[in-house]
C-alpha cells in the first residue's frame, strides 16, 4: 500500500521536479543534465516576446480576477436572498459553469463575441462623428471577459460556502442595532467573508494566469504566457521553457500558500462551533 | 398637547402569511408601557413571528403594528426604537465585547462623543456584571457570559422595548434560574417594556406580569400569570400551562357533572348550559384520603409514587375512569401513600374547570 502511494506521488511530482531541475541545466539538451546554470532564466527574461506575454497574462489575470471577485461576491450575496427554488436553479448553473469544458466555453465565447461585434460595429460606425470609428475586436477585453465569467463562478461558490456558515441572525442583529444595510455590509458581513473573497480572487487569478484553452479562442492577436509557451514548444523544447514553467510554478505556489493562510486566519477568528 | 401613549406595543388585527401558511391570524394585543409580557406557546404557534414583526424583521400581511403609538408597518428594523436579544445571541464574532456593546451607539446620528459611548458601554457592562471583560473576544466567553453581552448590547441603547427571543433556552438549568431573576430585576429597575418569547411555561409564569398564551397563530388568553394558571380561558391553556387532569362528562341541571364511570361531581358553574363538557383538575387541587368512605365521589388505586421531598406526586388509576395525577403536600411524616393502596379523592368544587366540549 505504501509503495503504491509513493509511486502515485512520484508519478505526480517527478515530472514537475524534472522541469525545475532542467531549468537550471547548463546545456540546451532537454534529456541530459550537463551542469548547473541560471542562464535560461536570464535568456527568458531578456526575451521581449516572452516578457510581453507575461505582462499580458498578469494584466488579464489581475483585471479578470478583480472583476470575478467583485461580481462573484455580489452574486453570492444576492443568491442568499432568492427563494429556495430559484436559488437551486442558480446553484445548478454555477456548478455547470465550473464543469463545462474550457473548449466549450472558449468556442461559445468566441461565437458570442464575434456575433455581438458584428452587430455593434456597424452601429458605432454609423453614429461616429469622425472618419475612423473605433472597432470592437478580440484582445484584452475579450480574454478578460471570458476569464472573468468562468472564474466568477469559482468566487461565488467559495463566498457562498462562507456566507452559509454566517447565519442571518448577525445581519438581523446589526439591523436591530440601527445599522443601515450598507453599514451592516461594510462592518459585519464584509469582514466575515473577506478571507473567502480574497481566497476566491487568488484562485481566479491562478485560473486565468494558467488558462490556455479559453484564451486561445478569444485572444485575437494578443499572446498570453500559456499561448507563448505552447507556440514555443512547437519550435522545440528549450530549457528556457523550463525556466518559465518554474517561475510560474513558484508564483502559483505562493498564491496558494497565501490563500491557505487567509483561510486559516478565518478559522482562528471565529469560534469553533460557528 | 397630546398625551404620551400608554401602550408601547399594539397589534391591530395583525395577520401574517407565508405563502399558503398563516403563521399569525388576526391578532389584537396591547402591551402597556413598562410591562413584562411573555408570549407563550408551543413551537409554530406564531409567537416568534409576532416578536419579529415588532423588531421589523417581518412585515404583517394585514393589520397594523404600533410602537409607542406610531404605526410601524414598513419601517425597517434599523429605524425602530426597539432592541432584541437573539436566541443564539448573534454576537459579532470579529469584535471584542466592548465593540459589540458599542455597536448600536456608534450608529446614532448625530454622532455621540467617544467619551459618552465608552461611559455608557462601561455602565452597561457593569449592569450585567461583566466589567473587566471589555477586551475579551466573544469565543473566549461562556454561554452565560455571551448571554449577558447580548443583553448589554441591547440595553445600552436604552430602547423603549426590549425583545427577548427564547433568551435562556441555550443555558443550563441552574444558570437559567439565575438569569430569570437577573432579567426580572433589570426590567423592574429600568422600567423598560420587555417582550419575552418562550415555550417554557415555568419561565413565562415566573418572570412576567402578563402572559399571552398562543396556539396556531391565535391568542388563547392574555392575563396575569396567576389568572392564566387559576382561571385558564380554555382547555388548551389549561393543558399547556401547568399539569392538568382531564375527564369528559355531561353537565346536568343542578350543577353536577356526570362522569364516564357514573360518578357525579359537584361543580360551581351555574352559567353553562347542560351538555357535554370536559372537566380539568390541577394535580395540587386534589385531596387524597386513605381507604374508602366519607364524602369522596371518586376512588382508585395508587399505581406510582414520585417522592419530591416536601410533596409527593401520585399516579392513581380511578375506577372506571383512567389515570389521574395528584400532587400532595406532606403534612406529617407518615402521610405518604404506597403504590397499591386504595384511596379516595376529593376536591373543592371551585377548583374544577369546566369547558364545553
Amino acid at each position: 500500500m505504501r509503495a503504491l502511494i509513493t509511486s502515485v506521488y512520484v508519478f505526480l511530482y517527478a515530472p514537475i521536479a524534472l522541469v525545475v531541475l532542467f531549468s537550471f541545466n547548463a546545456g540546451r539538451n532537454a534529456s541530459e543534465f550537463t551542469g548547473f546554470s541560471a542562464q535560461w532564466y536570464g535568456k527568458a527574461l531578456a526575451n521581449p516576446f516572452l516578457v510581453t506575454a507575461l505582462q499580458n497574462s498578469l494584466i488579464i489575470a489581475l483585471v479578470s480576477a478583480t472583476l470575478a471577485a467583485v461580481f462573484g461576491t455580489m452574486a453570492a450575496l444576492g443568491l442568499e436572498r432568492l427563494g429556495a427554488r430559484t436559488r437551486a436553479i442558480f446553484d445548478g448553473l454555477l456548478a455547470a459553469a465550473i464543469v463545462v469544458p474550457g473548449v466549450v466555453i472558449g468556442i461559445a465565447t468566441l461565437v458570442a463575441l464575434v456575433a455581438v461585434f458584428g452587430a455593434i460595429n456597424p452601429a458605432i460606425a454609423a453614429l461616429w462623428p469622425g472618419d475612423r470609428p473605433p472597432q470592437l475586436g478580440l484582445g484584452y477585453g475579450s480574454i478578460i471577459a471570458a476569464h472573468g465569467l468562468f472564474t466568477m463562478a469559482l468566487v461565488t461558490m467559495i463566498v457562498k460556502a462562507r456566507i452559509a456558515t454566517l447565519g442571518r441572525d448577525i445581519v438581523e442583529a446589526s439591523a436591530d442595532l440601527y445599522a443601515t444595510p450598507f453599514t451592516t455590509f461594510r462592518d459585519i458581513v464584509l469582514p466575515q467573508i473577506l478571507p473567502s473573497v480574497l481566497s476566491g480572487f487568488l484562485l481566479a487569478f491562478t485560473f486565468s494566469f494558467d488558462d490556455f484553452i479559453v484564451a486561445f479562442f478569444v485572444a485575437g492577436s494578443k499572446t498570453t504566457l500559456p499561448i507563448y509557451v505552447f507556440a514555443s514548444i512547437r519550435r522545440g523544447v528549450t530549457p528556457e521553457v523550463n525556466a518559465i514553467a518554474t517561475m510560474v510554478l513558484v508564483a502559483s505556489l505562493l498564491l496558494i500558500l497565501i490563500s491557505r493562510l487567509l483561510m486559516r486566519d478565518k478559522t482562528q477568528k471565529s469560534p469553533a462551533g460557528e | 398637547m397630546i398625551s404620551a401613549p400608554t401602550n408601547d406595543i399594539e397589534f391591530r388585527s395583525v395577520t401574517k402569511r407565508y405563502g399558503a401558511v398563516t403563521a399569525v391570524s388576526d391578532i389584537n394585543l396591547t402591551v402597556p408601557k413598562g410591562a413584562f409580557v411573555a408570549l407563550l406557546g408551543p413551537s409554530g404557534c406564531g409567537k416568534t413571528t409576532c416578536l419579529r414583526m415588532i423588531g421589523g424583521f417581518e412585515q404583517p400581511s394585514e393589520g397594523e403594528v404600533l410602537i409607542a403609538g406610531k404605526v410601524a408597518n414598513g419601517v425597517p428594523a434599523y429605524r425602530r426604537p426597539v432592541n432584541m436579544v437573539f436566541q443564539q445571541y448573534a454576537l459579532f464574532p470579529h469584535f471584542d465585547v466592548e465593540k459589540n456593546v458599542a455597536y448600536g451607539l456608534k450608529q446614532l446620528r448625530p454622532k455621540l462623543p467617544v467619551a459618552e459611548i465608552s461611559r455608557r458601554v462601561g455602565e452597561a457592562l457593569e449592569m450585567v456584571r461583566l466589567s473587566g471583560f471589555a477586551k475579551r473576544r466573544i469565543h473566549e466567553m461562556s454561554g452565560g457570559q455571551q448571554q449577558r453581552v447580548a443583553l448589554a448590547r441591547a440595553l445600552v441603547n436604552k430602547p423603549s422595548v426590549l425583545l427577548l427571543d427564547e433568551p435562556l433556552a441555550a443555558l443550563d438549568k441552574k444558570l437559567r434560574t439565575a438569569m430569570q431573576i437577573e432579567l426580572q430585576t433589570l426590567q423592574r429597575d429600568l422600567g423598560i417594556t420587555f417582550v419575552l418569547v418562550t415555550h417554557d411555561q415555568e419561565e413565562a409564569l415566573s418572570m412576567s406580569d402578563l402572559v399571552c398564551v398562543m396556539s396556531a397563530g391565535r391568542i388563547r388568553q392574555l392575563a396575569t400569570p396567576q389568572e392564566v394558571y387559576d382561571r385558564p380561558a380554555d382547555l388548551f391553556v389549561a393543558d399547556f400551562v401547568g399539569k392538568t387532569n382531564r375527564f369528559d362528562g355531561t353537565l346536568e341541571a343542578g350543577g353536577t357533572v356526570r362522569l364516564g364511570n357514573g360518578a357525579a361531581l359537584p361543580v360551581s358553574r351555574k352559567d353553562l348550559a347542560p351538555g357535554a363538557v370536559t372537566v380539568a383538575l390541577r394535580p395540587e387541587a386534589i385531596r387524597l384520603s386513605r381507604g374508602t368512605g366519607n364524602a369522596a365521589t371518586l376512588e382508585g388505586t395508587v399505581t406510582h409514587r414520585i417522592f419530591l421531598g416536601s410533596a409527593a406526586e401520585y399516579s392513581i388509576a380511578i375506577d372506571g375512569l383512567g389515570d389521574m395525577l395528584v400532587t400532595a403536600e406532606r403534612q406529617t411524616q407518615n402521610d405518604l401513600v404506597a403504590p397499591g393502596e386504595r384511596v379516595a379523592i376529593s376536591f373543592d368544587p371551585g377548583t374544577a374547570h369546566i369547558f364545553p366540549a
